[in-house]
């Protein structure tokens, strides 16, 4: 049993990175909210899904119309990415603008309702173009990069090269705009306090603004990304992936940003662990159908032990 | 310009005959519904049809319903011989039981009903027939295959489709006999009708002495199944099987063959659809799925039958046409009985309940048919299906019996 889990450990441990660089660029979209607004955006979820639906609907009109053959593959996917972020940011924005802006001053838990509202509202517009265009709201896309990589005995899809390649690229531009740029600087200073950052001249609307823009293009690119890993995408995919990245958000703790990325790579990492180890290191009592249990209890173990998270701050309460 | 005026006017002449053409096909059948509509009197004998002719399941529906149209207009000269007007009475029970019910109701209050063709779904099937059972109105059942329609022991109710918990154990004769399975793995969706079916493939295919090398569970909505797989392939099993249904079975074959795992999958009827090929793509090939419908084409007499059918409504055969079809036979088989037992005369409904139950030997178009004690078909079949290549539906491969 310990050598069966010993052999497949490589290929476990690659197929958990992929879909962790999914979960931590998502959860990156909730903690740059909550860090600034502490408002849990629960639409990131469906930010997600539209974004893997723009990337598809712009891939399939380019194959339909034939250009698909006579373009590079690379040059294909780096546009449709831009175009997704560019088209997600903007929703993302809008969402800020018309459903959270109105009520920031509203007790905590409004907010979280129409969050709520917006996700729904999201889900059934994409259900209802996508079974208008094509019948079906289950919708197969175009695959790009479908062959598979053998390393060994390890079988990767190259798409998930591009998919770790692309959230490490954004995590680090990400970190080092935070980091090091006036715009980040404000970002920081909005999310310490908001007043005195205004009393800094800091035009804090536009620096909301500016994050919900970064957080939901990430939120886009990552689902053009999972759409060309898995091929084929529905309305709701936001949800349960939605509240994996919320997890690792917390997880990694909420409001930082290295965190939820680590967040997500763990999660990932405990998952696809549990769902392909489970069954044989137990003797087949548990199955993969508790990977989620399993994941989750070694988040409730962590959280007992640090409740701001692996990496978040014990800040007080401010006053 | 010349080419093109001849052209658009050759276009609008084309369409004015397809439209006169459909005209003719849709008044035909119109008239032939109300064939016998004007008749009455003591010598009437309807039977009725319950299926969904409105809504998302229409299609399937009115299959059944053209279907035991064609048995009854086939049989009109018979019973005219035995004295009898013969008429069927459509009813729509728009797949809602509420609906289904009143159907049954007014079913009841019409004396010369003496038995009805339907449902489409086990949902309507199951409260409408404790009011067929009340009035003692038997019910032929082309494609109610849960368990539970027969199960609660109904005098009325019978069927000629195969039973929900008989597509396991066919699939597992198929996958260990035919296929030549020893070490499956059996992967389910946590859903009731999942789960169910992947129990019973398990026991079955342990039964027939293949080693089941894993059992696991996947969540319904989720996108990535490589966990499972890894599992499944350190397992190194010469059969999947999936009990659950195509959005999750697609991504399950597709991603299974990305890992090199070229072995045959199975799965129930919960694959049986178009957007299984289509998420799946090139992968789907050598994969299975079972079904309690047979390509009815399958057959010469089946064919010609299909064809039959086809000139006269200006429709394609779907896969319950032919259950329709063979439901009104034995239905109106299980009335020309009783009239002979009762002496030419009109049977009452109890006598047609009895005489349809006790049908024993009758060669269908698409299924033999002879009841048990419970009123299930001895002889349904359940169908294997395998895709050969990116199209759907898949081509029947095998009629597994519950006799082998």
């Amino acid at each position: 049993m310990i050598a069966q889990t010993l052999q497949s450990l490589p290929q476990v441990l690659v197929d958990g990175v992929t879909l962790g660089a999914v979960y931590a660029t998502v959860a990156i979209g909730y903690t740059m909210v909550y860090g600034i607004l502490e408002l849990i955006n629960f639409a990131h979820g469906e930010i997600f899904m539209s974004g893997a639906f723009i990337g598809t609907a712009i891939l399939l009109v380019l194959n339909g119309a034939g250009w698909l053959a006579h373009l590079p593959k690379l040059l294909v996917l780096l546009l449709t990415l831009l175009v997704a972020m560019a088209l997600t940011g903007l929703l993302g924005m809008g969402i800020e603008r018309v459903a959270y802006r109105p009520l920031r001053h509203a007790p905590r838990l409004i907010p979280l309702i129409s969050a709520i509202g917006v996700s729904f509202v999201l889900q059934d517009v994409v259900r209802f173009i996508a079974e208008w265009r094509t019948g079906n709201y289950i919708v197969t896309g175009v695959t790009l990069y479908g062959s598979e990589v053998n390393f060994g005995s390890i079988t990767v899809k190259s798409n998930a090269l591009f998919v770790l390649g692309a959230a490490v690229v954004m995590m680090a531009g990400l970190d080092l705009f935070v980091r090091k740029t006036k715009w980040g600087t404000a970002m920081r200073a909005v999310a310490q306090d908001k007043d005195t950052a205004a009393l800094m001249s800091i035009n804090v609307n536009r620096v909301i603004a500016l994050t919900f823009f970064m957080g939901s293009a990430l939120g886009g690119a990552t689902g053009v990304l999972f759409a060309q890993q898995y091929g084929t995408i529905d309305p709701y995919i936001g949800f349960i992936l939605g509240l994996k990245a919320f997890t690792a958000a917390v997880l990694g703790g909420i409001g930082n940003i290295r965190g939820a990325m680590f967040g997500g790579f763990v999660l990932g990492i405990l998952e696809m662990f549990a769902s392909a180890e489970l069954g044989p290191l137990t003797g087949g009592v548990l199955g993969a159908e508790y990977k989620d249990v399993f994941a989750f209890i070694i988040l409730i173990a962590v959280l007992l032990f640090k409740p701001e998270g692996l990496f978040g701050q014990a800040v007080k309460e401010k006053v | 310009m010349k080419r093109n005026g001849m052209r658009s006017w050759l276009a609008v002449a084309s369409a004015a005959l397809l439209v006169s053409a459909c005209g003719a096909g849709g008044g035909g059948a119109g008239n032939n519904a109300n064939g016998g509509g004007g008749g009455g009197g003591g010598n009437v004998i309807k039977i009725a049809t319950q299926s969904p002719l409105s809504g998302s399941n229409a299609t399937l529906g009115e299959a059944i319903k053209l279907g035991a149209q064609l048995a009854v207009e086939d049989k009109q000269d018979e019973f005219k011989k035995l004295g009898f007007t013969l008429q069927l009475v459509p009813y729509d029970d728009q797949g809602d039981p509420k609906k289904g019910v009143a159907n049954a109701q007014m079913i009841a209050s019409d004396a010369d009903i003496l038995g009805v063709v339907g449902h489409l779904n086990s949902g309507v099937a199951i409260p409408s027939s404790e009011v067929y059972e009340k009035y003692a109105i038997p019910m032929v059942s082309p494609a109610n295959t849960a368990t539970e329609v027969t199960d609660r022991g109904l005098k009325t109710v019978n069927r000629i489709c195969a039973r929900d918990d008989f597509q396991g154990p066919a699939g597992a004769q198929y996958a260990v006999q035919q296929l030549g399975a020893k070490k499956i793995f059996v992967i389910q969706d946590k859903t009731a009708y999942g789960q169910g079916l992947a129990d019973a493939f398990k026991d079955a295919a342990q039964k027939l002495g293949a080693q089941i090398v894993g059992y696991e569970g996947i969540t319904v909505g989720e996108k990535d199944f490589n966990g499972v797989l890894n599992n499944a392939k350190a397992a190194k099993p010469d059969l999947i099987y999936f009990g659950g249904l195509y959005a999750e079975g697609g991504l399950i074959v597709q991603q299974a063959r990305a890992k090199g795992l070229n072995i045959p999958i199975m799965g129930g009827d919960g694959l049986d659809s178009s957007t299984m090929v289509q998420i799946a793509g090139s992968a789907i090939t050598n994969t299975y799925y079972t079904s309690v419908a047979a390509d009815v084409t399958k057959t010469d007499a089946g064919k010609q039958w299909a064809d039959r059918y086809q000139q006269k409504f200006g429709k394609p055969v779907e896969s319950y046409s032919a259950y329709g079809y063979d439901s009104a036979q034995v239905l109106l088989k299980g009335i020309e009985n009783a009239i002979q037992a009762n002496g030419g005369k009109k049977p009452t409904r109890e006598q047609v309940r009895d005489a349809v139950r006790s049908i024993q030997d009758f060669q269908g178009i698409v299924t033999k048919v002879g009841f048990d004690d419970k009123g299930d078909n001895k002889y349904a079949n359940v169908y294997v299906y395998k895709f050969e290549g990116t199209k759907y539906p898949g081509t029947q491969v095998a009629a597994m019996s519950k006799q082998s």
